[in-house]
């Protein structure tokens, strides 16, 4: 069998992709009588043009980073983990339960431990359809769909009856002690004179995200585990001859990915909120499934995803901003691109495989 | 340094591009979305006002994420919008951690509360909710006939219970006897948006005999007066004065003046002062509505005997009991 | 030329993939009436031929005549529409439809079912009793045996009109019975006035039934002979280029003491039909005990049991220690350990990770061995370094282990699997098909290596369906039916008709006709495995 060169698929695939979203998001803008030419600059300006545009970029990147990574474990373990959404809520909640419950002295001391909080809280969420996927065979996409309603429940029950102040309004903790707020790229980066990053919510869980995408690496490609895991994604049959219990690799497996999930909360509980909110998921865990198709579920290919979906998150705000285009819209185009690198993506390649072929015969 | 350079040269350029006129008013719906047909509405309704009266022009966005709080809020104070206006509880937060970055701007913030100590350069901008509740609550009891009358809240949350505490308190003034019933839609921000879910406590009130419900409940509240319409009974609409939604069967409006309040906020533009302020019946920040849609509803003996309670409250001889003040209510148990 | 057209004729077919030319300028011609071989090691470009003809691809180049006329194939409808029918290998029916559903499956004769069943009903009995294809018309192709279900796709053909048929390795999942069954119905068409192809690499298939035969080697037709005056011999070469040993050149066995004892074993499948019924076997040092059967006797699982990844009941000792037959320490890691090295029978879907690379493959199943670990992480230079030496040692072409698995040819990926195996220095080997699917050259090469190791004092079992290569190896030979034993056999004392017999659930040679007694032994089977189905 023939099959293109892996740069093509690697490249030219999803920019394809990304270039057919445009096409179709240029239509929309135009059909409701704005200039997408007009609106491309301000999505540019605002998000990459400026230093608080990157600011935000980054915040929202940072999410998808951390969801990506967990979809992309389940995809090497040949699972979906529709999850990714409940399981970062609930890590939101191991999170604001360290920072308000535990006096910390400083905030790189809070962060080490509520990195343990959230993987633990979002790992222990994906525990349970681990379980039953693997144990009892109930598919792991209906039940960390279930999941998701589960931990929006259980999160609102806390929040409105366990954890709301006394006489606030918000469905929200109280903020979070001055120590464990973490420092966000204004505070590491601005000086009097040159205030960089002002305002923006990236914070220093970025770099976390980064680590995360090497470590992530040196995990699939260089230990045993994840050697374990590629190979039960590829063939339980073979899997099973080879001496690994596919119920330990499906269980591990959706422990990382959901203790990645639940590390997504660090960034916008503690990096951003400084106290725990009802929606400070807003989708990202789904986001994270689209990222790590187009990413390849390779960590260099989440990353680029995470930072172009960070880039259409923040270029979306911006165009709410700015231009009368409805926030209803805006949904559409974000939705656009995701469909066209995520769910899309044979329609590109296929017809691009067929051309490398035909190119191919036609040197040989 | 000459990327960090471009980035402040690209930054002003954009401020350009945005075309902010200096002193601009801007305005920040809440997540529940422009056209509501109740609270965001009606600041938007307020807004408009404000634009033909003035010719002026403004800016206004609705928000997608939780993210985008402070973003908005930064984006126009930084484009020079002046005040930045923003309605909903839940931005009180987010503005008091954007107000002290940019002090030449001032910021509104309509039913939420940041202190004004700390924070000179924001308002306050509170209902008393509860004077207009009472009221209205009075006018339920008169108008019914079965001697239960109801309330359905939005999201459960201390300022829906104020509503929900004045409007008990009113009827009890009103009839002694009357037996009042209280549901609230959920807890979450769902519960302003969730008319089916408005519909069928609508329709579980009325199998307990209620023939008057007050819907304080933002977008849930048009499936309450939608089926309260549907079952031939009475309802009282909110915020926005919705009597004409169903012509002839709300028996009124408790109405929330936020269109004042905006436009008010807008004309006072960079003069705007700062601080608290509360309107209650006497600063007519709250009242019921009247109209040609509800004029056989309301007999003279209501209107009478509203004036006079509206009277003794603005002069201080009743006092409404707030529920946010203690957390309590003396005619409702929640 | 001769009066009548040829009923296929192919000139000048050539398909590429990229860079790989499957089929190079294939001439073939196939007279009415008869039956034509197709035979050539795998990889050859045989399927890709067939599913040209098909229409399942389109060929570059090159024309296709049927009767004479140029016929345009693009799918699968133009092929059945130009009146051919394809019986593959892997059939495809609806498990859970009847015959008659299967049928008319595709070819209904309106949106109405009942009328296009009818018909179908009075045209399967014409045909059932023209050609001996009898099949219960409203069973459910889930009940039927293999051989019963290939005779549902040849109806399925004959009910789209089909004048030619193709059958891709039809009796790979045969008993010889039912491959003889098979071989009356092909007459009966033949000397009905249809054209058949059939697609094999069993020479003494080609030698029995053809008329004709084609070779091809390398996407190539090499050449085109008339059956009756051709050999095995002639045909073998022609097929891998030189000329290859279809026998093994060993030593009689120097037999020791007994390495691996199974006693009593039973295995139940997820369906609740018992699939090893008490097996007894024993292995000794230094000889092969081949198991004789045809697939779906229990073989695999007796395999999936000893390898550690199936529940069993019964005991399994190796050098008189008992294996833990279900729970902790009935895995394969652990089976490895105690000196089990395992060759599947199926390497793509349990021998090898197929995406993986052939260096990360040499390690599968030995991978937490602490040699191949360098701390926390896995040593990949070394295991680099180790399946480079592997891969020359035993010939693996092309010897580049960052090949993934999936790159390489059937026998070579074989290799792999056997370097892996065998490199651990076992005391016992188990092996499941392992010439399956292997070109000629290859198999030589294996097969030297089992011997090879025997030599050295290993017990092997070895399972394949191929009787010649269980001659070939065996020092005894065990024949499994139906999850049983059916009895032990010397190769130098016994002939492929006994085993047959055996094969198919017959002690004793039989009296009458001995078809009547195996359909009777494979009707028993049947009816046990439906009843215990849950």
């Amino acid at each position: 069998m023939d099959k293109m060169p892996a740069w093509a698929d690697a490249v030219l695939v999803p920019l394809i992709s990304i270039l057919l979203a445009a096409i179709l998001s240029a239509l929309v803008i135009l059909a409701i009588g704005e200039n997408p030419v007009e609106a491309f600059n301000l999505m540019v300006e605002g998000a990459l043009m400026r230093s608080a545009g990157w600011g935000y970029t980054l915040y929202y990147t940072t999410n998808f980073i951390f969801t990506g990574l967990c979809a992309a474990v389940a995809f090497h373990a040949k699972m979906f983990n529709i999850g990714g959404e409940g399981q970062a809520m609930i890590g939101g909640l191991g999170v604001a339960l360290v920072c308000l419950f535990i006096p910390f002295p400083h905030w790189t001391v809070a962060l080490l431990v509520a990195i343990v909080a959230a993987g633990a809280f979002g790992a222990l969420w994906a525990l349970i359809p681990a379980y039953l996927q693997a144990k009892r065979g109930s598919h792991i996409v209906i039940t960390t769909i279930m999941f998701n309603f589960i931990a929006s429940a259980v999160l609102n029950y806390v929040l409105v009856n366990l954890l709301r102040p006394q006489g606030a309004m918000d469905p929200a903790t109280a903020r979070f002690p001055e120590a464990t707020q973490l420092p966000t790229f204004q505070d590491m980066f601005a000086t009097a004179d040159n205030p960089l990053f002002r305002g923006s919510p990236a914070n220093v869980t970025f770099f976390l995200a980064v680590l995360a995408c090497v470590a992530f690496w040196f995990l699939m490609w260089r230990t045993r585990l994840g050697y374990e895991i590629r190979a039960f994604g590829h063939s339980e049959s073979a899997v099973k001859y080879a001496g690994i219990s596919p119920v330990r690799i499906t269980i591990v497996a959706m422990l990382i990915s959901g203790g990645l999930a639940g590390m997504m909360a660090l960034n916008t509980t503690m990096g951003e909120a400084e106290r725990l909110v009802m929606n400070a998921t807003e989708g990202a865990g789904f986001i994270g499934i689209a990222v790590a198709l187009m990413g390849r579920s390779h960590p260099v290919g989440i990353f680029l995803a995470a930072l172009l979906f960070g880039f259409l998150y923040q270029g979306g705000a911006e165009l709410a901003l700015w231009t009368n285009i409805p926030r209803e819209l805006i949904t559409v185009i974000q939705a656009l691109v995701i469909l066209f690198t995520g769910a899309l993506d044979n329609m590109v390649r296929m017809p691009l495989e067929r051309l490398f072929v035909a190119l191919g015969r036609k040197d040989a | 340094m000459t990327l960090i350079t471009k980035f402040l040269g690209a930054s002003a350029a954009l401020a350009l591009t945005a075309g902010a006129a200096l002193a601009d008013p801007a305005l920040v719906y809440d997540l529940g979305g422009k056209f509501d047909k109740s609270f965001n509405e009606a600041a938007y309704n307020g807004a408009e006002a404000w634009a033909a009266e003035t010719g002026g022009s403004y800016r206004d966005i609705e928000l997608q994420s939780e993210a985008q709080r402070e973003q908005a809020l930064r984006r126009f104070a930084e484009a020079g919008f002046n005040p930045v206006v923003t309605t909903g509880f839940s931005m009180s937060s987010p503005i008091a951690s954007v107000a002290p970055d940019y002090p030449d701007t001032k910021f509104v913030t309509i039913d939420g509360f940041v202190d004004p100590e700390e924070h000179p350069n924001v308002l306050s901008i509170l209902f008393s909710e509860h004077e207009g509740s009472y009221l209205v609550g009075m006018m339920a009891a008169m108008a019914s006939e079965t001697g239960t009358v109801s309330f359905v809240g939005g999201m459960d949350v201390p300022l829906i219970r104020k509503f929900a505490c004045g409007y008990a308190q009113g009827a009890k003034a009103a009839n002694p006897d009357i037996e009042v019933i209280s549901n609230m839609t959920g807890t979450t921000p769902a519960a302003w948006n969730d008319p089916v879910k408005g519909s069928e406590l609508a329709s579980a009130q009325i199998s307990q005999g209620s023939d008057v419900i007050f819907a304080a409940a933002g977008g849930t509240g048009i499936g309450v007066l939608q089926t309260a319409a549907d079952q031939d009974i009475l309802s009282i609409g909110v915020d926005s004065n919705q009597n004409a939604l169903h012509p002839g069967q709300v028996l009124t409006s408790m109405l929330k003046r936020v269109d004042v309040a905006v436009q008010d906020a807008m004309t006072a533009g960079a003069d705007l002062e700062t601080g608290v302020t509360v309107l209650g019946l006497a600063e007519n920040g709250v009242d019921y509505a009247m109209d040609e849609n509800n004029a056989d509803l309301v007999s003279e003996d209501m209107v009478a005997a509203l004036d006079a309670a509206r009277e003794q409250i603005v002069s201080g001889e009743v006092t409404v009991h707030d529920y946010s003040s203690d957390d309590s209510c003396p005619a409702l148990s929640f | 030329m001769t009066d009548t057209a040829p009923a296929i004729e192919l000139k000048g077919i050539s398909k590429s993939f990229g860079p790989v030319q499957a089929n190079k300028d294939i001439a073939m011609r196939v007279m009415p009436g008869t039956i034509h071989g197709i035979i050539g090691e795998n990889g050859a470009g045989k399927s890709t031929l067939m599913s040209i003809l098909y229409g399942f691809y389109k060929a570059d180049r090159g024309e296709i005549f049927i009767g004479g006329k140029e016929a345009r194939i693009t799918d699968s409808q133009s092929a059945i529409a130009a009146g051919i029918g394809m019986v593959f290998q892997h059939f495809k029916l609806v498990q859970n439809f009847t015959v008659l559903e299967n049928i008319i499956l595709g070819a209904e004769d309106g949106p109405m079912l009942r009328p296009s069943l009818a018909r179908a009903r009075g045209v399967l009995k014409q045909l059932s009793d023209e050609y001996e294809l009898s099949v219960d018309p409203d069973q459910l192709i889930e009940n039927l045996s293999v051989g019963h279900q290939q005779r549902v796709e040849i109806l399925k053909a004959l009910y789209r009109q089909a004048d030619i048929l193709i059958l891709d390795e039809p009796t790979g999942v045969l008993t010889p019975a039912e491959a003889d069954h098979l071989f009356r119905i092909l007459d009966n068409l033949r000397s009905e006035g249809k054209t058949i192809i059939l697609i094999t690499h069993k020479l003494r298939e080609i030698m029995e039934i053809t008329d004709t035969v084609s070779v091809m080697r390398r996407g190539q037709m090499t050449a085109t002979v008339k059956t009756a005056e051709t050999s095995p011999g002639e045909l073998a070469e022609l097929m891998v280029g030189r000329k290859v040993l279809l026998q093994v050149d060993k030593s009689p066995a120097k037999v020791g003491a007994p390495i691996l004892q199974i006693e009593n074993l039973r295995h139940v499948d997820s369906h609740g039909v018992e699939r090893l019924r008490g097996v007894s076997l024993e292995v000794r040092a230094g000889e092969v005990l081949g198991i004789a059967g045809v697939a779906g006797n229990g073989q695999s699982e007796l395999l999936e049991v000893l390898g550690g990844y199936a529940d069993a009941t019964g005991s399994v000792t190796v050098n008189g220690k008992p294996l833990p037959l279900t729970g902790t320490g009935a895995d394969g890691a652990a089976r490895r350990k105690t000196g089990i090295a395992h060759v599947p029978e199926d390497r793509q879907t349990e021998g090898l990770i197929m995406p993986y690379t052939a260096w990360e493959n040499t390690v599968f199943g030995y991978h937490r061995e602490p040699e191949f670990q360098s701390g926390m992480l896995m040593d990949n230079a070394k295991i680099r370094e180790q399946a480079q030496d592997k891969m020359t040692r035993y010939d693996v072409r092309p010897p580049d282990p960052s090949l993934p698995a999936k790159a390489f040819s059937g026998g070579n990926q074989q290799k792999i699997v056997l370097a892996r195996e065998i490199e651990r220095d076992p005391d016992v080997l188990l092996i499941g098909q392992p010439t399956r699917g292997v070109d000629i050259g290859a198999i030589e090469f294996i097969h030297k290596e089992i011997i090879r190791l025997r030599d050295t004092g290993k017990a092997i079992l070895l399972v394949s369906v191929e009787l010649d290569e269980i001659f070939a190896l065996s020092d005894r030979i065990a024949v499994m039916f139906d999850g049983q034993v059916m009895g032990e056999r010397m190769p130098n004392e016994t002939d492929q008709t006994e085993l047959g017999l055996l094969m198919a659930g017959v002690t004793e040679r039989p009296g009458g006709d001995p078809i009547k007694a195996v359909d009777a032994a494979l009707e028993q089977k049947e009816q046990r495995e439906a009843s215990q189905h849950d």
